[in-house]
């Protein structure tokens, strides 16, 4: 059986990947192992189902078949593939976004409902953007009007979906010239699944260009809206002081976990939780209290909100089960394993499905609607506090590993982060990157995936650039891990970060590191480079800015989506593993080079984190070179 | 490292805000909400909560709602470990510091406590104007708030030479360990007891004591501030435009000499808020990433002999040192500078001795550029105390040099001189008085560095006109007479030739846009009876300016058709002024107060208005803080007039204008000039008779009242009345 830091970096991840060996309970790593050797034609995306003349399946030899019954090549089959993940991860983020408007008209037409508008600076900043008449009128008659509007970008038909208008002028009009401005959100995600039904488009090019336009209205459009209505609803973060990893567990409390990847029952969960009615009832079961945990990207929502601790990331949601601490694990959408249903029961966790669209067999399901949000939260904090004296205290074993982090760093708080009430701006920031203090700006985001140890490429990457003094954003589960590793804190600046970094860190108390959010909040970043543009003296495209993105554990079709509209907004990205295209030469040059020509970025598909990160350091110095900067400051200091 | 920076000002800040409140909760006890409050002679309130809040404080009550304000912006210490961003924090604690500051020095006037003895204390609007302009045409780079005191004497002097060298206002401010600066500079002899009596004194020489406490860096910042509002043409409340201003176009910056404490730290970040950096020679942590100032935020400069240079680099302050080959340093800080008989080695001219300085053009041939030769006994010939004869003859050649730019030039003589540190230079031509000061003798100053500065700053200021320069000196009787009979005939004809300009026997006028920086849609018309309104500049040094540089401020301008020679109204005036104000000004009369006057910059040495119940005008100036017939002050008056508006009934104008034919001669001319402050009286009396003399009103002057005969207008009606004032009985203005 393989060690189990072969399986994670992480100390916390190890101890129960070890407590489940030894109780011979299989976790996704084993169901992985399990599955080797993993299908070649699926890896090389050429495979194909998508009518009933196949399956079909293309010879990566050259020797077989090189095309379908219906003739479609390797090139047409990798596409089509491809940009059906980037619709169903844009489908995901976007259906996420109409959920969260839903409960802004729910907070908007009940002011005695569960939901308050928390930031009116920000509905109003919205209201000017959707061309809303603010004057004289009620926050919630705003705020209605406001969600109305947002709920006709999902159903738009024709135009372009509004917040695409935030992206600078030239990228606006890239995309207009090569025709891959979204019209509206849902109906470019309905058009690649026309485009790719059989017999339609047979052009790769034509399939992925969709792909792109599909995947712009997730970023600056779903993805955007989901972030920008969460922080009405629930407050725009600010940092804020947390704790990760299983050992923020607690042994005499009601552990509760909540996982997945909105915030609308969630933030309810923590009032319900707090409040004195559950308080007592902890008590009379002789709880100490209550102890809400967050899980994968629900959970970053809590902590860059609320403060609270995030128990951990996707591959933990197994582990913390194995804890035999946690007496409820509240799960919404998005990336929930199905293993779950089987395993809680053994340690006493009482699973509860929330969604209707997300049930599991033998698993109770308590529905969640917004009109009735701290009914149904109280209902399942209730259910959390009597499955507490199920817990059986003999198989209760926390990982002793708690680390401290900093997070809820948003687009808009660097303003006041580099200048207080008086000077918010974001020219600190500009000029460290002219000035030669910083290199670039690092996206790395996306997932966890057994294919690589857990955390392994997150945070050795974020190492590697952070040393070479780039400022990395993280978001999702690559956050969580970085946090668990202690970059989230301010202190591992003065330990890992370059020296030009470093100083920049030093003068502002911020960590190398910021979380930016859960995996919608990628728009977050989006949203920073537009800013950086406007503060002027970088350029006039995201493309001229030395930036790249990259998703080193991705496994997600979320994963594939972002990739797309951040490569679509002109941003360099790397992926760890590669995208399942490697059937085609075509469809993989294309990615990997093409797209440079046609939105001035491609990806990258590099493993190893350390060449990934190398990867992205020489793109952010060719751009440097571009925009003519100046050579970094403490040259060479950072090439040792 | 920056966190124990964050820390220490924050944890001043908070003292501050509590030694503020506690003040305020004593004050209002004991004089209730509606005690005013205020500083003297500012329309701005308290200058830094009017800027930053928009807030008009004129009660203790009004004062407490800041002070509330100021309390909001405090936040907590970094945490040991785990810390938030703290930069933030600072900087609002620095402006939570400052608008504590701020309360206590004005509860301090309240209380009759401030200004200190011996200390400036609040700077007025009129100094802000007065040195606004030598802001914008750059005589004066920068200001440089000193806080603290220099390890020794020798340091002390060292480091103001420094900045006196470049022009640099200084503020004398704190203390170290009980020490201050301005004691330290008393003691080194750099500064006299004049400083003491009269604090105000300093404004000459560039160093202004302006308090012995931390506290008092808000006189030096609120006076910053204002110039957003003066200058900058941003409105009171908008936080940004005036933090943006100060940025960018005040370049101050702190200095802080011995122990940084907790207060300085703190008032170091409301400073840096503002775009100032801090430079300090202790080992403080720095803050080198730049963004919220300009460059960086906080130095450490540890090398004495570097401090000020770093200073300036820090903040980047533009300034031009002329190096000239002379033993003492040359700068505009020096011009002030009195030298008194005590001082004084050696005097030429006024009444002890012949003194000429006679410029002229000649070919170019005959000059070997940059020749100085000196005749005559050198000054370590004449007694002590005594005086010596002087001769300057200056004698240039330049492609573009003309002769009437002579008199131009030859003026320059006063501020090429004037700027050397110990010499003291008035009057002109033949009538010129210089003195040299103990020290720079003591420091080698002879003869032949007359001639240095002279060549130096003729090709310095004027190089597009002056291709070659050189001087001959003398300290012989007999030589220096010879040179005045040589330049008589000469001063003669250029009385005459610009005596006998008038506007009509010009076709061209100049313009000046220098204050379009501040006033953007000001435009001033220069005509030969109408000088600029700052005084500054006449017909001929328009042109001159024109020719040093064709795409400068000063363009001529076509008179074109004449609409009305009354008014002084021509067509291609009015076009020119229409395109250079930004399309805001459609007509312009050049000699009337009340149909379409000329829009005022802000730098007016005086200001003209009508008083309808006397049926004429009156003119105050800008040194004069009393109170008008108008009942209200210059510094009032100006806040109105100013910013490139045009304010029929209003207008800015150069004090020598009062003695032209042309002076407002629409609306009546010298006639109607009822009331004058009496300082311009005595400066223009003579004139004032000639005017007098020419329109057979040879009371005129007399009738004319100032300040002592009225200062109200009942007052003023019976001064004139009893006088037989011509105004009373000329048309209605209305």
């Amino acid at each position: 059986m393989a060690d189990a830091s072969d399986r994670s970096v992480d100390k916390a991840a190890q101890e129960m990947i070890a407590r489940a060996q030894d109780d011979d309970i299989g976790l996704a790593w084993d169901r992985y192992d399990a599955m080797q050797p993993q299908c070649g034609f699926g890896q090389l995306g050429i495979c194909c189902r998508i009518c009933h003349m196949g399956p079909c399946r293309i010879d990566p030899f050259g020797d077989g078949p090189q095309e379908g019954v219906c003739g479609a090549t390797a090139d047409v089959i990798a596409a089509r593939n491809l940009v059906r993940m980037v619709a169903a991860g844009a489908a995901a983020h976007s259906d996420h976004g109409r959920d969260v408007t839903h409960a802004l008209l729910q907070a908007a037409e009940n002011p005695e409902g569960s939901y308050l508008i928390k930031d009116e600076a920000k509905l109003l900043w919205l209201a000017e953007e959707f061309d809303i008449p603010t004057d004289g009128r009620q926050t919630n008659e705003i705020a209605a009007e406001l969600a109305h509007k947002a709920l006709e970008e999902f159903g738009r038909q024709e135009g372009e979906v509004i917040p695409t208008h935030r992206a600078p002028q030239p990228r606006q009009e890239l995309w207009r010239r090569h025709k891959i401005m979204p019209r509206g959100i849902d109906r470019e995600i309905v058009q690649i699944m026309h485009q790719t039904h059989m017999g339609v488009d047979a052009d790769y090019r034509n399939i992925l260009m969709q792909g792109l336009r599909a995947s712009l209205a997730d970023g600056w459009g779903g993805s955007m809206l989901a972030t920008d209505l969460q922080d009405v609803l629930f407050g725009s973060p600010e940092p804020i002081r947390s704790q990760t990893n299983l050992g923020v567990l607690k042994e005499d409390y009601v552990n509760i976990v909540v996982h997945g990847h909105e915030p609308a029952l969630s933030e309810m969960l923590v009032e319900a939780a707090r409040s004195q009615k559950m308080l007592a009832k902890a008590e009379q079961v002789d709880a100490k209290g209550i102890n809400l945990a967050g899980m994968c990207c629900t959970g970053n929502e809590l902590l860059m909100r609320q403060g609270i601790p995030s128990a951990g990331s996707f591959l933990m949601q197994e582990l913390a089960v194995l804890t035999g601490a946690v007496d409820a694990m509240v799960v919404d959408v998005q990336c929930i394993m199905p293993a779950l249903a089987d395993l809680s029961p053994s340690f006493t966790t009482k699973l509860v499905t929330t969604s209707p669209k997300a049930k599991m067999p033998g698993v109770e399901h308590i529905e969640f609607s917004e009109d009735e949000a701290m009914v149904v939260a109280e209902q399942i904090v209730a259910a959390g506090i009597e499955n507490f004296p199920n817990r059986r205290d003999s198989r209760v074993q926390i990982p002793d590993h708690v680390m401290d982090l900093i997070g809820g760093f948003s687009a808009e708080y660097v303003h006041t982060m580099l200048g207080g009430r008086f000077r918010p701006s974001y020219r600190p920031l500009n000029n460290a990157i002219i000035e030669g203090r910083i290199r670039g700006v690092a996206g790395v985001v996306g997932c966890e995936n057994p294919q690589i140890p857990q955390g392994y490429g997150h945070v050795t990457m974020a190492e590697e650039l952070i040393k070479n003094d780039v400022l990395v954003l993280v978001t999702g589960c690559s956050a969580l891990a970085d946090a668990r590793a202690g970059l989230l804190q301010p202190d591992a600046a003065l330990e890992m970060a370059g020296p030009g970094l470093r100083e920049v860190c030093e003068a502002v108390g911020m960590p190398p590191v910021l979380h930016v959010g859960s995996c919608v909040d990628n728009s977050r970043i989006l949203i920073a480079c537009c800013n950086v543009l406007l503060e002027g003296g970088l350029g006039e495209d995201i493309s001229d800015l030395p930036v790249a993105g990259a998703a080193p554990e991705w496994m997600s079709e979320k994963a594939i989506s972002i990739g797309f509209y951040v490569v679509g907004s002109g941003i360099f990205t790397v992926f760890g593993t590669p995208h399942p295209v490697l059937g085609s030469e075509n469809v993989t040059r294309f990615l990997c080079e093409d797209m440079e020509e046609i939105v001035g970025a491609c990806f990258a598909f590099e493993p190893d984190p350390i060449k990934a990160a190398q990867l992205m350091i020489d793109r952010m110095n060719r751009k440097r070179e571009a925009l003519r900067l100046e050579p970094m400051m403490y040259a060479e200091a950072a090439s040792t | 490292m920056s966190k124990i920076v964050a820390t220490a000002a924050i944890r001043g800040s908070h003292d501050a805000v509590s030694r503020a409140d506690a003040r305020l909760k004593a004050a209002l006890e004991e004089h209730g909400e509606d005690q005013q409050v205020a500083f003297p002679e500012t329309a701005f309130y308290l200058p830094m909560a009017c800027a930053l809040l928009g807030a008009e404080v004129e009660t203790l009550g009004e004062l407490r709602e800041v002070l509330e304000y100021a309390q909001g912006l405090l936040v907590d210490e970094p945490s040991e470990a785990v810390w938030l961003p703290y930069l933030s924090g600072v900087l609002d604690a620095g402006i939570a510091t400052l608008l504590s500051q701020e309360t206590l020095k004005a509860l301090d006037y309240l209380d009759g406590t401030a200004p200190q003895d011996g200390w400036h204390g609040f700077i007025s609007d009129t100094v802000l104007r007065t040195l606004g302009i030598q802001l914008v045409d750059g005589r004066m780079p920068g200001f440089a708030a000193v806080v603290g005191a220099a390890p020794d004497l020798e340091t002390a002097e060292y480091i103001i030479r420094e900045l006196q060298k470049r022009s640099i206002l200084t503020f004398l401010i704190g203390n170290h360990e009980g020490q201050t600066m301005r004691d330290q500079l008393l003691e080194a002899g750099v500064l006299t007891d004049a400083i003491v009596e009269d604090p105000a004194s300093g404004w000459d020489i560039y160093i202004v004591p302006l308090g012995p406490d931390t506290d008092s860096i808000i006189y030096a910042l609120n006076w910053a501030i204002r110039g957003a509002l003066t200058f900058g043409g941003v409105q009171k409340g908008d936080w940004k435009g005036c933090l943006d201003y100060t940025r960018a176009h005040i370049f101050a910056f702190g200095l802080g000499l011995g122990t940084i404490d907790d207060l300085k730290y703190a008032s170091g970040a409301g400073a840096i808020t503002m775009g100032f950096p801090v430079i300090a020679d202790t080992e403080i942590p720095e803050i080198r990433p730049t963004g919220v100032c300009t460059y960086e935020e906080l130095v450490r400069e540890l090398d004495h002999d570097r401090i000020v240079q770093t200073c300036i680099d820090v903040r980047g302050v533009k300034v031009t040192v002329r190096e000239v080959d002379v033993p003492v340093p040359v700068a505009a800080a020096f011009e002030g500078e009195v030298i008194r008989r005590e001082d004084m080695q050696v005097e030429f001219g006024s009444k002890y001795s012949t003194a000429i300085e006679y410029l002229r053009m000649i070919d170019g041939d005959e000059i070997e550029d940059g020749k100085v030769e000196v005749s005559g006994p050198d000054l370590d010939t004449a007694d002590e105390g005594g005086a010596l004869p002087l001769g300057l003859l200056i004698e240039v050649a330049g492609r573009k040099m003309q002769k009437d730019f002579e008199p131009i030039l030859e003026r320059q003589t006063h501020t090429a001189i004037n700027h050397a540190m110990g010499l003291f230079h008035m009057g002109q031509r033949d009538m010129a008085w210089l003195r040299v000061s103990k020290d720079t003798f003591k420091a080698g100053w002879r003869l032949r560095h007359f001639g240095e500065v002279v060549i130096a700053h003729l090709k310095n200021e004027f190089g597009v006109i002056v291709d070659k320069a050189q001087v001959t000196v003398t300290s012989v009787d007999e030589e220096a007479k010879q040179l005045q009979e040589l330049a008589r005939p000469a001063y003669l004809e250029r009385d005459e030739r610009i005596a006998g300009m008038t506007d009509e026997s010009v076709d061209l006028f100049y313009s000046c846009t220098l204050c379009q920086s501040y006033a953007p849609n000001h435009v001033c018309v220069i005509s030969p009876e109408r000088l600029g309104l700052c005084g500054a500049y006449n017909w001929l040094d328009g042109r001159a300016a024109y020719e040093m540089n064709p795409h400068g401020p000063n363009q001529p301008v076509e008179k074109g058709r004449c609409i009305d020679p009354v008014k002084g109204e021509w067509e291609s005036v009015n076009q020119f002024v229409y395109d250079n104000s930004h399309r805001s000004v459609e007509r312009v009369c050049l000699y009337s107060l009340m149909d379409a006057p000329m829009t005022s910059c802000g730098c007016f040495e005086c200001i003209m208005a009508v008083l309808p119940e006397v049926n004429g005008f009156m003119i105050v100036n800008r040194e004069y803080t009393g109170m008008t017939p108008l009942g209200l002050a210059f510094s009032t008056l100006a806040g109105s007039v100013g910013g490139g508006h045009v304010t029929p009934g209003f207008l800015g104008v150069g004090r020598r204008y009062v003695i032209s034919p042309k002076f407002i001669s629409a609306d009546g001319g010298l006639p109607r000039l009822v009331w004058m402050t009496k300082d311009l009286k005595d400066d223009l009396l003579e004139g004032l008779g000639e005017r007098a003399e020419k329109l057979e009103m040879p009371d005129l002057p007399g009738q004319i009242a100032t300040e002592e005969d009225a200062t109200t207008l009942d007052e003023l009606l019976a001064f004139l009345e009893k006088g037989g004032h011509p105004a009373l009985s000329m048309d209605p203005l209305f």
